[in-house]
């Protein structure tokens, strides 16, 4: 049953006409700037819950970028474990650690130019190494969403040693978490 | 779509974050900016893996947001403790170890 659903979905791959693919393209551009306005206010605000709240867009709209790439359940697990989980995570660090609330003043370096200038000498570093590395390629317009199912039995063929290997640096981590934050 | 365009977007999220952690004093504003940083390389992953039609690209992308689940979570729990003791999350002011 499983294997003819299976091939069923794998069956006449049809390309994306020129229309669909523009759309897409929209799409993407969109996000990608929501994405990157978001992330550039995320570094620069003077308010910690503004930045965690920008943190929030830029984590959903990666979500995004996940699904136009065919990752479903990555978008999926994105949004259930980084917006459900690690937000709510870093939103208490704000409240535990008594951030004030309203801007403050003391957040940055005095020397941001420094941190600037290497982060523009790294992205021009990547951008020429991706532009001569990648150039034009693109991606092949017939390529399907990859199947949930596809990456479970994936997941518990190929890849069962890392995933145990994570099962085990979760444990390692609740208890240290524990261990490490707990007052004695 | 071209490849590069996904690529590109994760070299600027990429870069952003590290102006984030290198520019920012508070703790748990620094690991908000390491958040930027992997989810930069979780991007790339998945659109390698759907330019390769490879599901490792997307199975790597899951382990990398366990492993950035782990990393908040011990984190955390080391900047609320350099909290307790020092009434700051200013990372400057953490520098015993400094001759």
């Amino acid at each position: 049953m499983m294997a003819s659903l299976l091939t069923f979905a794998q069956e006449t791959p049809v390309p994306l006409t020129s229309t669909e693919q523009w759309v897409i393209n929209t799409f993407f551009y969109v996000i990608a700037l929501v994405t990157v306005v978001a992330a550039l206010k995320m570094v620069t605000t003077n308010n910690v819950v503004h930045a965690a709240l920008y943190l929030l867009i830029v984590l959903a709209a990666v979500a995004a970028v996940y699904i136009i790439l065919g990752a479903e359940f990555a978008a999926a697990t994105q949004v259930l474990v980084y917006i459900g989980a690690i937000m709510v995570l870093l939103l208490f660090g704000v409240m535990l650690t008594r951030a004030k609330i309203g801007s403050e003043d003391d957040l940055n370096y005095d020397q941001r130019w420094l941190g600037g200038l290497v982060s523009v000498v790294l992205f021009a570093v990547m951008g020429y190494s991706l532009w001569e590395g990648f150039g034009e390629t693109k991606l092949d317009p017939t390529f399907q969403p990859q199947r949930t199912g596809e990456v479970a039995e994936s997941i518990f063929t190929q890849y069962i040693v890392p995933f145990e290997a994570v099962s085990v640096l979760l444990l390692a981590a609740l208890i240290g978490a524990v261990v490490v934050a707990r007052r004695d | 779509m071209f490849l590069n365009q996904f690529l590109f977007l994760s070299a600027v999220l990429f870069c952003i974050g590290v102006y984030g952690v290198l520019t920012r004093k508070n703790g748990v504003l620094v690991l908000m900016s390491i958040e930027l940083i992997l989810n930069a390389v979780n991007i790339n992953m998945v659109a390698f893996g759907a330019f390769n039609a490879d599901l490792g690209g997307q199975v790597f992308a899951l382990f990398i947001i366990a492993v950035a689940a782990a990393e908040v979570g011990v984190g955390l729990a080391i900047v609320l403790l350099i909290y307790r003791n020092r009434r700051s999350i200013d990372i400057t002011e953490a520098d015993l170890m400094k001759g």
